[in-house]
């Protein structure tokens, strides 16, 4: 059977891409757009097989959720234009609380058959712990699910539009092919970005005629991704195994480079796969949200996460961090907080409470294990201390004349950031929280510079010669990203150069992935990370 | 349109409220600072702000922050 485990596999990238993409080419928009459709299937079809049907059953209802939301909104507006001024609030507050009960009732249902299939036997077994713990006899069964791959993206997206159609904001959509491909659409449906209905289903359904630039553009984001993944991302993968596999026989600097080079591996393994995901979007002339914005240039925790994963954090913020931190009696704690105890810690209150919620979902939604957890409350903890220490901070800052915005001192807080990232990565990376505790302990206390004075650190699996060529890439993805950090546009300052300019730089990215990718004898590939969240 | 400008300087003082444009986008505004200002606002103009409301195009500036609030007011 024809199955696709990575977008950079060759099924994906020379058979499944290449074909739709030429289909797309040379028919009319109305062919476009079943091309579209029928790839995604396609897609799904070769990653998850059978589970092919959660994804049609999520279309199908969220698509009937939307209509009733949509009659309930359309009954609500002529009782609303017939009844007399004085009636109206009460009978808007009726047909609310009908909306209400279907959207609760579309978010219980979806996010319910997330937590089933994914987080069930989590549950069960703490259960059965639990159970053990108190001398009950008492064992549950730990039932094994098939979990389809991208359940995590498409769910979120599908509950953001039931949201969106409830607020009014986007009108309900009666094309159910539509909805179907904006739910589906194959580049992204495996790892995100996760998308607004707003945003990309009317472009998706309008299918663009293919255009050079674009073109151009997409290949070269697909190329700048395939460099990521296969020439640094897979690089670090033997290196990072046998490190997290086997800690216990290593000391404190191993573990804490290890830590660094997970940190690496996450970053150009999801930001790749980002790459070329919205390289293939942009093939077809649609633009997908852009997920990462140099997050490594951050001089906070809060700033990180508003740069890494940015789908998935402004998802979070949208119907979890407002909804909360806005709920009435939320509202009241805040201006009584602000009565209280001033303009800055009065609204932290409600804030707290909602980036608690906010940070315990983060940590779920990225598996079921204790210590994905503890990673969701390591960046609650700090992103609140943060906003605690922020006055104390700028006081310091006045009282010693530090310039806040000097380079030294934002140099500083990057570095400062980027070791807090790391050490939020070894967690997020070992495998179960007594391990990342124990990895953590050692690198406090067991740290020794031996194998780098005798060389064993050039043994566990990357050699001087891989450290290079990782240390060359890093170097030229740190010019980028200051350029970009200025306000340079590299692709579209190339595109104002000759084609023959724009044809070497094309070529040069190609040679340096076949020269210096990791792939073949000797290397291991790192499986798709994001696609198992 | 005073008494928001007031508003939006006890929140968050050292801005140029009367020209800024990109009060969400630039940083100007946090999360933080938002939760705040609902609550300020709707005690002091007495409406409901609703989470849908909460996108940037309706905090970016003071002129946005205004329209929204007398859409509000007169929708009740």
């Amino acid at each position: 059977m024809f199955s696709i485990a990575t977008y950079f596999s060759v099924q994906y990238l020379v058979v499944l891409l290449p074909a739709a993409f030429g289909l797309y080419a040379v028919l009319p928009q109305k062919g476009r757009r079943w091309v579209l459709l029928g790839a995604s299937y396609a897609f799904f079809w070769a990653v998850s097989g059978k589970l092919l049907v959660y994804l049609l059953f999520s279309t199908l209802s969220i698509h009937h959720l939307g209509l009733w939301m949509g009659r309930l909104q359309a009954g609500r507006d002529q009782a609303l234009a017939a009844a007399p001024k004085e009636e109206r609030k009460a009978l808007r507050a009726r047909w609310q609380r009908r909306l209400t009960g279907v959207v609760a009732f579309g978010v219980v249902l979806h996010l319910g058959i997330l937590l089933t299939v994914k987080y069930t036997p989590f549950f069960a077994t703490n259960l059965n712990h639990l159970f053990q713990a108190l001398g009950l006899g008492w064992q549950v069964r730990i039932p094994a699910f098939l979990l389809p791959i991208g359940i995590s993206f498409y769910t979120l997206q599908g509950v953001a539009y039931c949201f969106d159609v409830y607020r009014g904001k986007i009108p309900a959509d009666g094309n159910l092919l539509r909805l179907a491909l904006f739910m589906s659409f194959f580049p992204q449906i495996m790892e995100g970005p996760i998308c607004r209905y707003g945003d990309t289903a009317q472009r998706l359904w309008e299918a663009p005629p293919v255009a050079w630039e674009n073109f151009l553009f997409g290949a070269q984001r697909i190329l700048w991704g395939m460099m990521k993944k296969m020439v640094v991302a897979d690089r670090l993968n033997l290196f990072i195994r046998q490190v997290f596999w086997n800690y216990a026989e290593y000391d404190g600097l191993v573990i804490a480079l290890a830590a660094v080079a997970y940190t690496l591996q996450l970053y150009m393994d999801f930001s790749g796969t980002m790459d070329l995901a919205l390289g293939s979007g942009q093939l077809f002339g649609v633009t997908l949200p852009e997920n990462f914005r140099r997050p490594f240039f951050s001089r906070t925790i809060g700033e990180f996460w508003r740069r890494w994963h940015i789908t998935l954090g402004t998802w979070f913020k949208d119907y979890v961090f407002y909804p909360v931190s806005l709920a009435r009696p939320m509202k009241r704690l805040t201006t009584w907080g602000r009565k209280h105890l001033g303009p800055h810690y009065g609204p932290l209150l409600a804030g707290s409470v909602a980036l608690f919620c906010v940070w315990l979902g983060n940590g779920l939604w990225h598996g079921a294990g204790w210590h994905y957890i503890f990673f969701g409350m390591y960046h609650f903890f700090w992103i609140l201390l943060e906003n605690l220490t922020e006055p104390v901070t700028l006081r310091w800052a006045r009282r010693f004349h530090v310039n806040r915005e000097a380079l030294p001192y934002r140099i500083f807080q990057m570095v400062r950031t980027g070791i807090l990232v790391c050490v939020g990565e070894l967690f997020f990376r070992a495998d179960g929280l007594r391990a990342g505790l124990a990895m953590f302990s050692k690198m406090l206390t067991q740290f020794s510079l031996a194998t780098v004075k005798d060389g064993t650190i050039f043994t566990l699996g990357m050699d001087k010669r891989d450290c290079l060529v990782v240390a060359l890439v890093v170097l030229v993805m740190l010019v980028v990203g200051v350029l970009q950090e200025r306000g340079h546009g590299i692709r579209q300052n190339l595109a104002r150069r000759s084609l023959a300019a724009q044809f070497a730089a094309g070529y040069a990215l190609i040679l340096s992935i076949v020269i210096l990718g990791a792939y073949g004898v000797g290397y291991a590939p790192v499986d798709p990370i994001y696609a198992q969240f | 349109m005073e008494r928001l400008i007031e508003i939006l300087e006890e929140i968050q003082p050292g801005v140029d409220y009367r020209h800024c444009q990109d009060l969400v986008d630039g940083h100007h505004l946090e999360s933080l600072s938002i939760l705040a200002l609902v609550a300020e606002l709707e005690d002091a103009f007495d409406i409901l702000i609703p989470t849908v409301e909460i996108i940037p195009r309706n905090f970016n500036s003071a002129q946005a922050l205004w329209e929204m609030i007398q859409r509000l007011q007169e929708e009740g």
